[in-house]
């Protein structure tokens, strides 16, 4: 085929634009697939807090004083922030976990997933809604 | 016999059905001149009950003759015309134009994970490929009990019923977000195929087919994100299926 140069123009044009970029468009799921995007950032976010912890909490059988100063570090606004950070993706991963082994090992569980998906975000903004406000209250009131 | 037609009075006059214009925003790809797929938009006169493979036919046949797509029965059967619309998988011969939102443009690509030859089209093979080695066919060597026929109850059938209906149109397979980053893996639509026959009750090659899948690219691979059952046009519960056969392998035949 040698004609593809010569391409009718498409009929009166058109207000909207063709996107630029050539990519495809993002897939749009429904709740399952969000819900596992959910689950892989705070499982790798999770890690990456393990990394960090353990490595740490090792430091104290190295040298007490650093350990102290770097425990010290933690105790910031930004780090009191990142804190709450660290619950929202703990709770989350948590209680999504609970719904993934449901439809893993009952056979009930894929055809409720996304009953049990909107279960668990509400379970999780009850628990931030009580974590919270005590948390940032202990991190910016100063007791 | 007076002519009906001539005496009922003339029936009010049906207010047209109404047209509108829809602008599709197809991505589009020619190996032979591009580097790199471009969107192209095209604006069609369709009307409510048109689909979108209507709109792809009008566009190919009024306007650009080398939009280039798969499509034979028309009718949702032969699973041909499985592509990305809106970006959701779906067979353009069942998305009806009133069903997606008018006043926005809709977006047609093809189906992701699979390699792209031209336009719509994709290169089916690796599809069919993991499809036949989950050896889609009945396996029986024993003789069948007093007679020609390996009875079923309508029980037995019943268990193996939903995956009968898959028509491999690669729908569920190419929303599997685990597939786009690993072609290796199976894939829903061949578990699906598995499915069918693990638990037919005449199958002698269950445990073959549960070896095949209890593998590392296998239905360990599945990470439930359910894109697969909500992708497919036969409405096949595709992730309950993987289920079942990931417990067939942990407990032996269910």
């Amino acid at each position: 085929m040698s004609s593809s140069a010569a391409r009718p123009a498409a009929a009166p044009t058109v207000p909207v634009p063709a996107p630029r970029r050539p990519a495809g468009t993002l897939y749009r799921g429904r709740e399952g697939m969000w819900s596992w995007v959910l689950h892989r950032i705070t499982g790798t976010a999770i890690f990456f807090f393990l990394l960090v912890h353990i490595l740490d909490t090792a430091l104290i059988r190295i040298d007490p004083h650093a350990y102290d100063a770097v425990i010290g570090a933690y105790k910031t606004p930004i780090m009191g922030i990142g804190e709450l950070g660290l619950v929202a993706a703990i709770g989350l991963h948590a209680l999504n976990g609970l719904r993934i082994i449901a439809i893993d090992f009952f056979s009930w569980g894929t055809r409720h997933q996304r009953l049990m998906f909107w279960i668990v975000i509400v379970l999780w903004v009850l628990l931030l809604v009580g974590f919270a406000p005590r948390h940032l209250m202990h991190v910016f009131g100063g007791e | 016999m007076a002519s009906a037609t001539a005496e009922a009075p003339a029936p009010a006059p049906e207010a047209p059905i109404q047209s509108f214009t829809v602008t599709l925003i197809i991505r589009r790809f020619d190996p032979e001149t591009m580097d790199e797929p471009i969107w192209q938009d095209f604006d069609v006169d369709m009307f409510p009950t048109d689909r979108v493979l209507d709109a792809l036919h009008k566009i190919k046949w009024e306007q650009d003759g080398t939009l280039t797509f798969r499509r034979s029965c028309a009718h949702g059967i032969c699973g041909s015309d499985a592509m990305r619309i809106n970006g959701r998988n779906r067979l353009a011969c069942k998305t009806l134009i009133k069903d997606l939102d008018i006043s926005q443009p809709i977006y047609v690509e093809a189906i992701k994970g699979l390699p792209l030859e031209k336009d719509l089209i994709v290169d089916m093979e690796p599809f069919f490929e993991s499809y036949r080695q989950i050896q889609p066919f009945l396996i029986a060597d024993s003789k069948p009990k007093g007679g020609k026929e390996r009875i079923q109850s309508v029980a037995q059938r019943e268990r193996f019923d939903d995956t009968t209906k898959c028509i491999l149109c690669a729908a569920c397979t190419s929303s599997c977000p685990v597939f786009w980053t690993d072609g290796q893996y199976f894939g829903p639509a061949a578990i699906v195929n598995a499915h069918r026959f693990i638990f037919d009750s005449r199958d002698e090659g269950s445990q073959v087919r549960l070896d095949i899948l209890n593998d590392k690219e296998g239905v360990w691979r599945c990470r439930t994100t359910f894109n697969c059952s909500e992708a497919c046009p036969r409405g096949i519960e595709v992730t309950k299926a993987i289920a079942e056969v990931k417990q067939a392998v942990l407990r032996g035949k269910a």
